[in-house]
C-alpha cells in the first residue's frame, strides 16, 4: 500500500498543473478557448448555442484529454523508471493503475470546474449544465483510461504523440455517444451507460498499458 | 540468505541476429564478473537478461537476492532537483541512511540542482547513490565508468570492491578495463554465434 502511495505522490507531482514536473494548465485553457470560439463561429443565436453548446463542451473535453498524453508514459519509459520499478518488484500494472488515478485527478476535476464558465459562455440552462457535468463525471475516467492505454502503446514509437491522438478518438466514441447523448433525452440511462463503459475501460486499461510497457522492452 | 546468480546456456537474439549463445555464468557471494567485449556484442543485452528485463532467446536464469541496475538511463525526473528525485527511490526502497551514499559520492553540493543540468559524470554518481540507497545484493552495472573522471572511476571501483567484500555480487559490463580484485572476466566474443 505504501508503495502505491509513494508512486501516487510522484505521479501527482509530475502531472498536476503547476507541479514540479511542469504539468501545464494548457489542456484547460484549450478547453475554455474552444468554448469561447464556438459562439464566434456560429453566431450569437442564443437558442442555437444553448441547444448545441453541451455537445461542444463534450468535444472540447475529449480534445483536451488528448493533450496531456504525450508526457504521460513516454518520459518515464525513456528514463528507465519502469525498469527500476520492475527490479523492485513493482508490477507495470500497479504503476499504470496508479498513473491512471493520477492522470484523472490531474485533469478531470479542473475540467469539471472549467465547465461552469464554459457553460456560461455558451448560455446553457442550469439543467443542461447539470447533465453535462454528470456526463463528464461519468465519462472522464473512461477517457483517462483510453488515454493511458494508448499513451503506453505509442510511448516507444517515433511520432507517438500525434498517433495517440488519432487512436484515442475512435476508442472514445462510445463514451461520447452515451455521455453527450444524455443531453438529448431526459432519462438517466445514457449517463449510466457512459459510467459503465468508463468502469470497464478503467479495469482493462492498466493491464493493457502494463503489457505495452513490457512489450516495449523487447523491441 | 546468500546472494546467488546463475545463468545456464543463455542465448540472446536481437531482431534476426543471434548475438551470443551457450553462455553460462555462476556467481556466489562476493563474486565480481567483468563482462568484456567491443560495442554491439551484447553486453547490455546480457545485463538486461540477468536483470530479468529481457527474455533470453534460450536458457534460464536463477537469482537469489535483490537486484540493482545501473545503465545509461537514469530513472530520475529531469525537471526535479536531485534531492527530490532521489527521495522518491529512497522512500520506495525504505532506505535508512541516505546521507551515507551522498557522502561517499560527494553529491551534497548538487542536491538543489535540477537533474537535467547535471553533467554526465554527476548523473552517473547520482545513479550510484540510487543504487547504494536500495542496498541490493546483486549489482548489475552497464558501463558504469562512462563519463567519469579518473578519480570518480577509482571510487566506483572501490565501491564495487566493498560491495563484494560484504558478500554482494557484481556483474559489470564495460569496454574499459576495471581494476577489481578477484574478478573473472567474461569475454562475450567467446560465445558469439
Amino acid at each position: 500500500m505504501s508503495t502505491a502511495a509513494t508512486l501516487l505522490r510522484r505521479d501527482l507531482a509530475l502531472l498536476v498543473p503547476g507541479g514540479r514536473g511542469g504539468g501545464g494548465v494548457l489542456p484547460l485553457l484549450f478547453f475554455l478557448a474552444v468554448a469561447m470560439l464556438y459562439p464566434f463561429a456560429v453566431g450569437p443565436d442564443a437558442q442555437l448555442l444553448a441547444r448545441t453548446g453541451g455537445g461542444v463542451i463534450w468535444i472540447a473535453a475529449l480534445l483536451a484529454a488528448i493533450l496531456p498524453l504525450e508526457k504521460l508514459v513516454a518520459g518515464d519509459l525513456d528514463a528507465g523508471v519502469f525498469d527500476q520499478l520492475s527490479l523492485r518488484g513493482v508490477s507495470e500494472e500497479l504503476a499504470m493503475a496508479v498513473r491512471l488515478v493520477a492522470h484523472w485527478l490531474a485533469f478531470a476535476p479542473l475540467l469539471l470546474l472549467a465547465t461552469l464558465p464554459a457553460a456560461a459562455l455558451l448560455g446553457l440552462s442550469a439543467e443542461t449544465t447539470r447533465t453535462v457535468l454528470l456526463g463528464l463525471l461519468a465519462g472522464t475516467p473512461g477517457l483517462a483510461a483510453v488515454g493511458l492505454a494508448v499513451a503506453a502503446l505509442t510511448a516507444s514509437l517515433r511520432g507517438g504523440a500525434a498517433l495517440s491522438g488519432l487512436m484515442v478518438i475512435p476508442l472514445a466514441v462510445p463514451i461520447l455517444i452515451f455521455g453527450a447523448g444524455a443531453l438529448a433525452r431526459p432519462d438517466p440511462g445514457g449517463l449510466m451507460l457512459a459510467a459503465a463503459i468508463s468502469l470497464g475501460l478503467c479495469a482493462v486499461s492498466p493491464i493493457a498499458a502494463g503489457a505495452a510497457i513490457r512489450a516495449a522492452r523487447e523491441s | 540468505m546468500q546472494a546467488n546468480l546463475a545463468a545456464n546456456d543463455l542465448a540472446c537474439r536481437r531482431g534476426d541476429r543471434l548475438l551470443f549463445r551457450g553462455l553460462s555464468l555462476q556467481c556466489g557471494a562476493g563474486d565480481a564478473v567483468h563482462v568484456a567485449g567491443p560495442n554491439g556484442i551484447g553486453k547490455s543485452s546480457l545485463i538486461r537478461i540477468l536483470a530479468g528485463l529481457l527474455r533470453p532467446f534460450a536458457g534460464e536464469i536463477a537469482r537469489t537476492g535483490s537486484v540493482g541496475l545501473i545503465d545509461e538511463r537514469l530513472a530520475l525526473d529531469p525537471n526535479q532537483p536531485l534531492g527530490k528525485a532521489l527521495d522518491f527511490w529512497e522512500r520506495l526502497d525504505g532506505c535508512g541512511d541516505p546521507g551515507r551514499a551522498l557522502e561517499i559520492l560527494q553529491l551534497h553540493a548538487l542536491m538543489d540542482i535540477p537533474v537535467r543540468y547535471l553533467s554526465t559524470g554527476q548523473k552517473k554518481r547520482a545513479a550510484f547513490a540510487r543504487l547504494l540507497n536500495g542496498a541490493p545484493r546483486i549489482w548489475l552495472l552497464d558501463e558504469p565508468l562512462n563519463g567519469l573522471d579518473a578519480q570518480a572511476a577509482r571510487s566506483v571501483e572501490a565501491l564495487v570492491a566493498q560491495h563484494c567484500d560484504a558478500g554482494g555480487i557484481a556483474v559489470v559490463a564495460s569496454h574499459q578495463p576495471m581494476a577489481l580484485p578477484g574478478t573473472h572476466t567474461l569475454a562475450i566474443e567467446d560465445y558469439a554465434a
